[in-house]
């Protein structure tokens, strides 16, 4: 028993170490930094603790809209890609033929290597005026919906859906046909053999997508600003002020909305066995 | 399935609908970079390979390339390393704290990539005055990599079970023997997955990357980004995101190849 003990830790030191130390480490460090204020002048981080960072975030107006127009776009994202997901995952978990099984899975996954930046880039063309929305559209007498919000929203959707197809399809693959079978032969219509028994099923995995759609979703800043016009998520917040402003501590303090957001997603979904489907 | 006919056409219509969506755009950028014009225009007047030639003379994008590579490498070496140690030392114990040490192990990939990048380059940069670097870069990638390798043999071990380690054992064999000759070639193959993951995640990373690379280095992610908005770049940036899109097969013919059970090595 000690062995095993001893052994344990062995194995589990230099993992939690690295981990610990410089990933939960530099977490509160970050924590640590939203507290210090940075001087207007010389741009140097000034050791004082303040709330001044957290009240601004709080009371400034701008910062509100852009805090509740980045969990509402995370939130759409989630729902547009599990609404695309699930029918998707179905008809290649309990419809497609084994060998078009493995075919569906290479075509999901591929779209997933090529390159994020790539795909970002691929729908500012795909929107651009003149581009292939407008081309498609302009005999409907429609135009592409142009760069912002909408944009955003359908490139991010379009960006983290094999996030979601692929869990979901796992999950989907371990409910065995017999219970679809006894479904139906208790008399359920097939409809109601999705709603009753296939959706229950893969709600862990759908909620195991949706911690990477959702919290991708509210950390980009690329996808926004290659697509989104003039606006602005979070992650741009985050990004400017980093950047151009060069205030940290600031741009740590608007970090703690999505640590805090994600944290009480985890806890909440933690549940739901969503955190073994990952 | 008992489903009825009408509900597995409407399922399939679905399904080739949205994979139809999906590679559109991904076949359009490929279309692109032999577009004479430089800009996204529908359909292209005209077909060239001039922007080809001109991506292959680039030295930019040819050193962003190989920065890339060399940081992905890296950080999936590290990876491997603590990924593997962390599932084995979870296998099959139960202990107070296990279930917060799996949180640690999935919160770098559950917290926003712009969290992960904040974090460390302010611990690098403020509070322990190093400077960025490649190293700073490889540091946040590995740190975010762990996971997948986690994943990928944290599966594989739970499918084996535990009964050929025990025989090998009982046999007489130290734990280092077992590992070398048991343990370790049965999970070659959920390695190498988690490995082929790592790097994919590491050589496609921008938001981590952008916080904790120098100014004066560049992963190809940050090149095509930083050259994403220049009229005079905008042709090498399409042939580089053509090239990408095309050699996003390679790793899934790998990755098929590698793995057994499909639904394993997804992530």
């Amino acid at each position: 028993m000690t062995q095993t003990r001893t052994r344990t830790a062995l194995l589990l030191t230099p993992p939690l170490l690295w981990l610990g130390v410089a990933y939960l480490g530099a977490l509160a460090a970050l924590l640590i930094t939203s507290l210090w204020t940075q001087d207007d002048f010389t741009g140097q981080i000034q050791r004082h603790w303040t709330l001044d960072n957290f009240r601004d975030l709080l009371t400034i107006d701008v910062y509100r809209t852009i805090t509740v127009r980045t969990l509402a776009i995370a939130a759409f994202v989630t729902v547009i890609d599990a609404v695309l997901a699930f029918p998707i995952a179905l008809y290649m978990a309990k419809v497609a033929s084994p060998r078009l099984q493995r075919l569906l899975v290479i075509a999901v996954l591929m779209p997933l290597w090529a390159s994020y930046l790539v795909k970002a880039y691929a729908w500012r063309g795909m929107l651009s005026q003149g581009g292939l929305l407008d081309w498609v559209l302009g005999p409907l007498g429609l135009h592409s919906p142009g760069y912002g919000l909408f944009a955003t929203t359908m490139t991010l959707a379009y960006l983290w859906l094999p996030y979601m197809i692929l869990p979901v399809y796992a999950g989907l693959q371990r409910l065995p046909d017999s219970m679809l079978e006894a479904s139906a032969d208790l008399g359920a219509h097939a409809w109601t053999t999705v709603v009753r028994v296939v959706l229950p099923t893969a709600f862990p995995a759908l909620v195991a997508g949706s911690i990477f759609t959702f919290s991708l979703s509210m950390g980009d800043f690329i996808a926004v600003s290659i697509v989104g016009g003039t606006s602005q998520l979070l992650g741009n917040v985050v990004y400017n002020n980093i950047g151009a402003a060069n205030n940290l501590p600031f741009a740590a303090a608007v970090t703690t909305v999505p640590i805090a957001v994600m944290l009480i997603y985890l806890a909440v979904v933690r549940r739901t066995g969503a955190l073994d489907n990952l | 399935m008992t489903m009825s006919r009408g509900m597995r056409a409407a399922l399939m219509a679905f399904t080739a609908l949205v994979l139809l969506v999906i590679y559109t755009p991904l076949v359009l950028v490929v279309l692109n970079s032999f577009n004479v014009d430089r800009t996204f225009t529908w359909p292209p007047p005209d077909l060239t390979l001039k922007w080809w030639d001109a991506a292959w003379h680039s030295s930019g994008a040819r050193s962003a390339l190989w920065t890339s590579v060399e940081v992905a490498l890296l950080a999936t070496a590290v990876a491997l390393v603590l990924g593997t140690l962390a599932s084995l030392g979870l296998q099959r114990t139960r202990f107070f704290g296990r279930n917060l040490v799996s949180l640690v192990i999935i919160l770098p990939i559950a917290l926003p990539g712009i969290v992960t990048g904040i974090a460390l380059s302010n611990a690098f940069t403020t509070i322990l005055g190093v400077g960025l670097s490649l190293v700073t870069v490889v540091v946040a990638h590995a740190t975010f990599c762990i996971v997948t390798v986690f994943n990928n043999v944290q599966a594989r071990l739970q499918r084996l079970g535990g009964n050929f380690e025990q025989a090998s054992m009982d046999l007489g064999a130290g734990p280092f023997t077992t590992f070398r000759l048991v343990t370790f070639p049965m999970l070659r193959s959920a390695l190498l997955a988690g490995a082929l993951l790592s790097f994919g995640l590491s050589f496609d990373e921008i938001v981590v990357t952008t916080f904790t690379i120098s100014a004066t280095d560049q992963t190809l992610p940050i090149w095509i980004f930083q050259n994403l908005f220049r009229p005079n770049q905008g042709p090498v940036v399409n042939v580089v995101a053509a090239v990408l899109v095309l050699l996003s097969a390679v790793p899934i013919y790998l990755a098929q190849r590698l793995s057994s059970g499909a639904g394993e090595t997804v992530r």
